[in-house]
Parts: C-alpha cells; sequence; structure tokens
C-alpha cells in the first residue's frame, strides 16, 4: 500500500460517514431487514420452553441467535449491489480514473458505518448479557479476547467474497441471481438459519470446510461455547486460510474482470 | 372496472409473450424454486425430527402452511412486485408523470403492468406440497374446508397486497425508501411457521400489527377443518378493513404527489 492511499485514507472513512449519515434512513431500513435471526430465537424459544431441543435450551437459542444478530450487524456487506450497480450503469470508469483501488475505497466506506450499524448492535449486546445472563456465554479469558480479532477475519473475509460476486458482473449480466444463490447457501452453512450442530450431520460436514462458517458461525461459537484448545485452533486457522483465500480471489476476480471492462453509457 | 381488467389482459398477454421468448428461464426459474423450497423445509425438518408436534401442529399440517406461504408469495411476485420495482424510480425521476396521465386508475397501472408468468411453477409446487401433506395424513380436506380455504388466500394475498401498497404510498412522501419492501418481505418470510408456535410480543405483532398470520395460518387452518367461525370471520374482514385503509392512504398519497420531473 503507498503512502498516498494511506494518506487518503482519513478522508475516505470521512466520506463515508457524512454517506451513511445522509442516507440514515435507508440505512436504518436495511438494518431492520436482518429480522430472521428474531425469528428464529422466537421460534427456538417457545419450542425450547417445553424441553431443550436436542441439548439447547431456551437460554441458548437467546445467546445465539442475538450473538448471531450482533456478528451479522457488524460484518454485512453490500459491496457486491454497489459494484455491479456500478459496472451496468457505468459510472465505474469514473471510480477507475481514480489512483486508489476500489477495493480500499469501497472498504473505507463500509468501515466508517461501522459506528452507525454499533448503534444497533451495542444494545443487542447488552439485551444479550442481561436476558441470557452469563451461564450461557463464554468465561475463558483467552476466548473473551479474542471476539474481536475474530469478527474482523469474518468482516474480511464475507467483504471479499461479496467484493469478488461484484465483481463477477464484469463477466455475466446475470449476476444478481447468483446473488441469491450465495445468500442461500450462506445462511444455510453459515449458521445463520440454524446452529451448525443442529443441521443434518451431512450438511454439517460440508459446512465445516466451506468459507460461509468462519463468516459467521466462528465468532458466535467464540462468544456463546466453551471450546477446547483443538476447536479454537481450527476456527481461527481456518478463518485466517479463508481470509487469505478470499482476499486473493476478489482481487483475481477484480482484475480479470476490468481488463475486459468496456464502460455503458457515457 | 372493465376497462382496467382488459388493460390488465393485454399486459398479461405481453408479459407471456416476452416470457415465452426466453423459454430457458423456465428451468432457472424451476431449478431456483426447488432449492428455495428445499431451504425453506430444512428448519422444519430439523424441528420435527426432534419434536412429534409443537403448539398443536405436527409436521403434515405445518406442511400446509408453508404450502400457503408459498401460494401467497408466488402471487405477490409473479403479479405485484414486477411492477412494483419500477414505481419508487419513477417517483424519484418524474416519470411517474405519465403513469398519471394514462387514462387508467394509476393503482392498477403499479400493481399489474407486468408479470412474471414463470412464478406459476411455484404455485403449482405450493399445490403439489399440499396434495403430499394430505396424502401424509392420509385423508384429503372435505369440501367446504377446501371452499373457505380457497376464499381465504385470496383474502390473504389482498391483505399482503394492502401491505405493499402502503409501502408504496410512504415512498411519495419519502423518496428513497424502496428497501421498504425487502422489509415487507424478510417480515413476510415468518409467515412460513404456523403463528401459534410464537409466543407474547412476537404472536401479538404477528395477528394484528403485520397480520402474517391472516396470510397462512388461518387458511391452513381453514383447509384442515380446524378454524372456528368467528376466527374466518375476523379473517375476511380485517383483510377487507386493511385493504379499504391502503386504498384510502393510497388516494391520500396520490393527492400530495408534487413530480419530480421539470
Amino acid at each position: 500500500m503507498s503512502s498516498r492511499t494511506l494518506r487518503a485514507i482519513p478522508t475516505l472513512l470521512r466520506i463515508g460517514v457524512a454517506e451513511t449519515v445522509a442516507y440514515r434512513a435507508e440505512f436504518l431500513v436495511w438494518i431492520l431487514t436482518t429480522t430472521l435471526p428474531l425469528v428464529m430465537l422466537g421460534l427456538w424459544t417457545s419450542v425450547a420452553e417445553e424441553a431443550p431441543f436436542r441439548g439447547y435450551t431456551g437460554a441458548d437459542f437467546i445467546a445465539y441467535y442475538l450473538a448471531t444478530l450482533i456478528v451479522r450487524n457488524l460484518t454485512g456487506s453490500w459491496v457486491a449491489w454497489q459494484i455491479s450497480e456500478e459496472i451496468r450503469l457505468g459510472s465505474m470508469s469514473m471510480r477507475l480514473l481514480r489512483p486508489i483501488h476500489p477495493f480500499i475505497v469501497f472498504g473505507a466506506s463500509h468501515v466508517a458505518a461501522i459506528p452507525f450499524r454499533s448503534l444497533v448492535a451495542v444494545p443487542i449486546a447488552v439485551i444479550l448479557l442481561v436476558s441470557s445472563g452469563a451461564s450461557t456465554l463464554t468465561h475463558d479469558p483467552l476466548q473473551l479476547a479474542l471476539i474481536v480479532p475474530s469478527i474482523i477475519l469474518a468482516w474480511i473475509i464475507t467483504f471479499s467474497l461479496m467484493f469478488a460476486l461484484g465483481s463477477l458482473a464484469f463477466f455475466i449480466t446475470k449476476s444478481m441471481a447468483l446473488l441469491n444463490i450465495y445468500f442461500g447457501l450462506f445462511s444455510l452453512l453459515s449458521g445463520y438459519l440454524l446452529p451448525l450442530p443442529l443441521m443434518p450431520d451431512w450438511i454439517a460436514t460440508i459446512a465445516r470446510w466451506a468459507p460461509f462458517r468462519f463468516m459467521l458461525s466462528a465468532p458466535v461459537e467464540l462468544m456463546t461455547r466453551n471450546l477446547d484448545a483443538g476447536d479454537l485452533t481450527e476456527l481461527l486457522v481456518g478463518q485466517t486460510a479463508w481470509c487469505v483465500a478470499c482476499l486473493a480471489l476478489a482481487l483475481w476476480v477484480w482484475n480479470e474482470g476490468v481488463r475486459r471492462f468496456e464502460a455503458v453509457g457515457g | 372496472m372493465m376497462h382496467a381488467l382488459r388493460v390488465m389482459g393485454v399486459q398479461l398477454r405481453i408479459s407471456a409473450a416476452a416470457a415465452m421468448a426466453y423459454r430457458a428461464d423456465f428451468l432457472i426459474e424451476g431449478a431456483m424454486s426447488a432449492a428455495w423450497l428445499a431451504l425453506t423445509l430444512l428448519p422444519l425438518i430439523v424441528l420435527y425430527r426432534g419434536r412429534a408436534t409443537v403448539a398443536g401442529w405436527d409436521e403434515s399440517s405445518a406442511l400446509i402452511v408453508i404450502a400457503y406461504f408459498m401460494a401467497v408469495r408466488a402471487i405477490l411476485e409473479g403479479v405485484v412486485s414486477p411492477s412494483f420495482v419500477d414505481l419508487v424510480e419513477r417517483i424519484r425521476s418524474g416519470a411517474f408523470d405519465y403513469v398519471l396521465l394514462k387514462p387508467v386508475d394509476a393503482q392498477v397501472l403499479i400493481s399489474a403492468s407486468a408479470f412474471e408468468p414463470w412464478k406459476i411453477i411455484d404455485l403449482l409446487g405450493a399445490i403439489a406440497l399440499a396434495s403430499y401433506a394430505f396424502w401424509l395424513r392420509g385423508s384429503g380436506p372435505a369440501a367446504a374446508d377446501v371452499g373457505l380455504g380457497l376464499l381465504l388466500l385470496v383474502t390473504g394475498v389482498l391483505a399482503m397486497y394492502a401491505l405493499w401498497i402502503l409501502c408504496a404510498a410512504a415512498s411519495f412522501w419519502v423518496v428513497r425508501l424502496d428497501n421498504l419492501t425487502y422489509l415487507l418481505g424478510a417480515i413476510f418470510d415468518t409467515a412460513r411457521w404456523p403463528v401459534q408456535i410464537f409466543r407474547g410480543a412476537w404472536r401479538f405483532v404477528f395477528t394484528f400489527v403485520i397480520p402474517v398470520a391472516v396470510m397462512t395460518t388461518y387458511p391452513a387452518m381453514a383447509l384442515l377443518g380446524r378454524l372456528d367461525r368467528d376466527t374466518a370471520l375476523a379473517t375476511i374482514g380485517g383483510s377487507l378493513v386493511l385493504l379499504v385503509i391502503s386504498r384510502g392512504v393510497w388516494k391520500l398519497a396520490i393527492r400530495s404527489y408534487t413530480s419530480a420531473s421539470s
């Protein structure tokens, strides 16, 4: 990263904050759209009320889905829509003229939105602590210390994968359909829909190796379960490996795509 | 009224012709529908592997709720939402003026100016799922229950449609709130579960505030012959009230429309 890029980052962040504030109503509605964990929470707690469901008590479900909501809120990315829209409309040309890689520019605007997103995530975290009590959350100091790095890794994996998906719009026109497929796989394999241990065995096996688990389930497991050393290493090594792989993938797809980019519109 | 219906008929013919031009989409849409159905059913399968009944619903009757969910969604995505997507953009750019100039009620034009005929696959899937559920139960529904079940399907669709129109009206005042429809879609997703499974605040919201219960749970209960007369009447009445309110709000919104063009 050149020093010029580094110097631009504070400005990019300021622009990002300004954008978020300007579109606050839209932004809030987007955040509210993430209702699935809350619905699942309502569903499974009432199921677990009669008797624990396969080892999960009501408190376990509350902790799991609220943690899911926090992680999803902080790591969610919409860069794929931005990129494919700009390619479709032709405004991508302007970005390509600028001397900073769009990966950095889009990344900065996402990072700038995090304080705003925390306005939603922090109260949920408080509710989580108060409602389900400390019993279902981790006490291990090492795990507590690893939560933030794990969320950062999850953020990079999500952002890179979405960046790669958005860049596919350089090659194909129906990239939106791909995003639907992506979201289907994500909700299945990341633990967004159901805790992975509750999934049928063959899905759980696929989920163990696929990238999606490291985008959501990994930080959630760090928060809500007491993991042994083996599990902990698996999660973090997996996250790091997928982080590197997704970054490389995103930049590769982008570079290949830019080469065949023909600007649309004027 | 007849005039509006004729316009809709023409639009339907154009959309069908356009759909036939892209026949390969049929396969893609079919594959996507099957995949989404599998994803929809998965939590249900997981749930009923651990429990025989939940809140009085066994697996086969919960499947009927999902069938209703699919049917309502298919009708909305096939009829209402394709035309609706353009609306917000038109309001923002000022092109909505042309819609208002046309000699047909604007609500008709924005509700049914484009169709997605391939959504019929989802509708057929819903019927297949309901048939499978009754096969699991070992007995079909009574004729009267089928009648009431279909009637409530219609009112359920109308209730959902009314919520859409309310969102559309909102976008006259707050431009660029197109993702309100995503929010609506996210909330409608809960309609795949029988409302009785939820407790407390959740059930209250899903019954009265955003009446997803009216769209799937009560119709499914009617088809199963479990719905008492009062709830059936309240369901029909509630949907109609919602429809009248949405029409009123729409008219109010149209009146306050100030063109963004020129």
